[in-house]
């Protein structure tokens, strides 16, 4: 029978062999779905895969010095930072000091130095105006303009900084710094702000879920038994401030919370506290969490619900019609059915609160600062993009590892959004 | 506001039947009462007598959009009002057109541009426009007594409540070490040496437990009038505008204030910018810097201007000259911000200043 088969293949209608033609027709079929689903990949694509892409590649590539400088950079290359620099280091300092000067590119290759030792950039701007009328020996000659040319410290900066390659935006964002060899090493104890910060950003976020979580299941279980009508009310209750502006939301609280605002108003009031004791509830970590709360509850409550509405009621009647309490009932018949809806809405919840950034920004203080916000400076500010970019990539890196986590952990199978 | 000027300009190219192609700038700065009074002061005359027209746009400072459309080589800025270190750093980096300051008017007063403009208001890629300053304020119907000096923004003991700082080492840094007894010249000297800074820093931890750090200019006032704060620093305009304006009971204490300056630059490869150069020419002759200052106390960055200020706007019985930052009895103190001490350790001294705050 086998051997029949093999020699003479089932043909389709049209004489062709039937497994070509259909192979042939999944194969319009396939072209056809993914016709359909281009625009979108290619959307994507441009709009978000290749930005992206761009940015984080600015955290290990910085060739501004070496471009600016590159003989500099080219005789940097082959010095071993512990050696005396020598005569033609300072030569082709020079060298490239002069055109950089002429090029008004001088300030930009300043800038990336002084990233790595603060106080150069002047040395360098001043230096370079005189560079042009220096004469050999060069050592001598620089270091008579500023002695400051003679520290060997400047020149370890200067291989830091020459490196188009670098790890170390990577290491600044988890406080450490990359040495002249090579090596990282700790920063200086006050200058440690990332990990720290991160550490917070994601103790927030988990302090954010839970609340939401607290807040939102007896919420949705409302919502999924009650009549249609009054359940409807309550839904527009919930979408409401979903659609209201965040910043509009977050100013509300300000008003709402701060220590002349209209809590601490009803608090003197009722003689819970007194005029000159008001409580500081804003402009703090508390003011972050109480903000940051109300505004992502609703991400939480909606899987809740829509889970919960799957739920056959006769489940929970049916055990306690075989004697299981109103407790047993719930938490080893009801509970665990929510499981699928409570995982979608802590993930939900807990992602959009890392990256969180403007209620920290408004209602933060000092201490309810999160890590998106030092990004945000680095963007706007300090315009030190590689930074940002190697903060962002490490922010990204601990969103899949907690994702991969919840993977094993819970399973993504699990999640259900609706 | 936009639809406004634009229509504005349009009308005026009708008005003066201008035979060439009128042009259209975009100018940016930092919105609120301060954009009111360069579109009272430059944009309206300017639009009237070249029939030209500028859109105006409201940004929040930084570089970050200059650098952006710079390196995308898409540039929809003409002018920006920046601030001296962003100016500085900006020409650094090489994202400014580099400005010829010999196509400035000379001063009312017949002085050449270049000795007319206070120090430092001519920099290779920037002029400035006005002189603003951080000062503390404090609101008179709360404080009992009457603070007069740095020392007593320092002083809990004296003037209990809560203060409000910028969420910067900037001018706080200053400020510290003048409350803690530093000579207005010697602050920077002692702030480049690591027992300077940590003196600063020693002295902001005396009032950091009763701090609330503002980020916006518009802050400051918000949290005075709400109560949230007994005293702050700020933009002296910004609590200038809230005293004329909103008649806040508000007063401003210029010992040790930290003066800035902000300043009309050109993004490289702005797509009109020989249209943006006659507007920055005009706007900042002294007639035009003396009418700004009518509109808010932000001093005008050219000395010919000085005499010229006049009344607040709508408000003959108030003087503008004794709120300007550089008036002779608020100036004994004060203090010039360094840029070039700020361009060089502000990475340093941020992070020192954030690990401070989180600590």
């Amino acid at each position: 029978m086998s051997q029949t088969a093999d020699k003479q293949p089932v043909l389709a209608a049209d004489g062709t062999p039937l497994k070509q033609a259909l192979d042939a027709a999944l194969f319009r079929n396939r072209m056809r779905a993914f016709m359909l689903v281009l625009p979108l990949l290619l959307f994507l694509f441009v709009t978000f895969i290749i930005p992206i892409g761009i940015f984080l590649s600015f955290g290990i590539h910085d060739p501004v010095f070496s471009k600016f400088m590159p003989k500099t950079s080219a005789v940097l290359s082959d010095w071993d930072t512990t050696s005396e620099p020598t005569e033609d280091m300072y030569a082709a300092l020079v060298a490239d000091m002069v055109v950089a000067r002429k090029d008004k590119t001088i300030g930009r290759a300043a800038t990336r130095v002084n990233r790595e030792l603060s106080g150069t950039r002047s040395l360098f701007t001043s230096s370079a105006r005189k560079a042009a009328k220096l004469e050999a020996p060069f050592k001598e000659s620089l270091v008579a303009v500023k002695k400051q040319w003679a520290d060997p410290e400047v020149w370890k900066a200067m291989k830091v900084a020459s490196r188009s390659w670098t790890l170390g935006y990577y290491a600044n964002a988890l406080d450490y710094k990359q040495v002249a060899d090579g090596s990282f090493e700790p920063q200086p104890e006050n200058r440690q702000i990332h990990v720290p910060l991160l550490v917070k950003t994601l103790w927030i976020s988990l302090q954010v879920t839970l609340y939401c979580l607290i807040l939102g299941y007896p919420i949705a279980y409302l919502m999924s038994n009650l009549p249609a009508r009054t359940s409807n009310l309550l839904m527009i209750l919930v979408l409401l401030p979903f659609w209201t502006s965040i910043l509009v939301r977050t100013t509300a609280w300000i008003a709402m919370l701060q220590s002349q605002g209209v809590l601490n108003d009803l608090f003197v009031l009722f003689g819970v506290t007194d005029d000159d004791n008001r409580y500081s509830m804003i402009y703090n970590k508390l003011g972050t969490l109480i903000a940051m709360t109300h505004i992502l509850l609703p991400f939480m409550v909606l899987p809740l619900y829509s889970v919960m509405r799957g739920i056959p009621p006769s489940y929970v009647r049916a055990a306690k019609s075989m004697g299981a309490t109103n407790w047993t009932a719930f938490s080893r018949i009801y509970a665990p059915q929510t499981i699928p809806g409570i995982g979608a809405g802590a993930i939900l919840v807990f992602i959009v609160a890392i990256g969180y950034y403007i209620t920290p920004a408004l209602v933060g203080g000092q201490d309810g600062q999160m890590i998106s916000n030092v990004i945000a400076f680095h963007m706007k500010s300090s315009l030190n993009w590689s930074l940002a970019a190697a903060l962002g990539g490490v922010l990204l890196v601990v969103v899949m590892t907690l994702y991969w986590i919840y993977d094993r952990v819970v399973g993504i199978d699990n999640m259900k959004l609706g | 506001m936009k639809f406004n000027q634009i229509s504005l300009g349009v009308a005026a190219a009708l008005v003066m039947g201008a035979t060439n192609a009128a042009d259209t700038i975009t100018v940016v700065s930092w919105g609120g009462a301060y954009t009111v009074s360069q579109v009272e002061a430059y944009h309206k005359p300017w639009m009237a007598k070249t029939g030209n027209s500028i859109i105006s746009e409201d940004y929040n400072g930084g570089l970050s959009e200059v650098k952006a459309q710079v390196d995308a080589g898409n540039v929809k800025w003409d002018l920006v009002d920046v601030e001296l270190s962003d100016a500085v750093r900006g020409c650094d980096e090489g994202l400014l057109e580099t400005l010829d300051a010999s196509v400035l008017p000379a001063g009312a007063d017949g002085s050449a541009a270049a000795d007319d403009f206070i120090d430092g208001a001519l920099q290779d890629c920037a002029v400035a426009s006005i002189v603003w300053s951080t000062i503390y304020a404090y609101d008179n119907t709360v404080i009992d007594g009457q603070p007069s000096t740095i020392g007593d923004f320092f002083d809990l003991e004296k003037y209990p409540g809560k203060r409000g700082l910028r969420k910067s080492p900037k001018a706080n840094l200053e400020m510290a070490l003048a409350a803690d007894g530093v000579a207005a010249e010697e602050i920077y000297d002692v702030l480049s040496t690591p027992e300077g800074i940590d003196r600063a820093f020693a002295k902001l931890d005396t009032i950091k437990g009763e701090t609330i750090f503002w980020e916006a200019g518009a802050q400051p006032p918000q949290l005075l009038a709400d109560g949230e704060v007994v005293m702050t620093t700020a933009y002296n305009g910004r609590i200038f505008n809230a005293m004329a304006a909103e008649g806040k009971p508000f007063e401003v204490v210029w010992d040790a204030q930290v003066f800035d300056m902000d300043l009309w630059v050109i993004p490289k490869g702005a797509p009109n910018k020989e249209a943006a150069m006659d507007f920055l020419a005009f706007s900042t002759s002294t007639e035009q810097l003396a009418a700004q200052a009518s509109w808010i106390s932000y001093g005008p960055a050219r000395k010919s201007s000085a005499p010229l200020v006049g009344h607040y706007d709508g408000k003959p019985e108030l003087e503008m000259a004794p709120h300007m930052p550089t008036a002779p009895e608020n100036f004994g103190t004060a203090i010039a911000n360094d840029f070039e001490f700020w361009a060089d350790n502000q990475d340093e001294l941020n992070e020192r200043f954030n690990a401070w705050l989180a600590s």
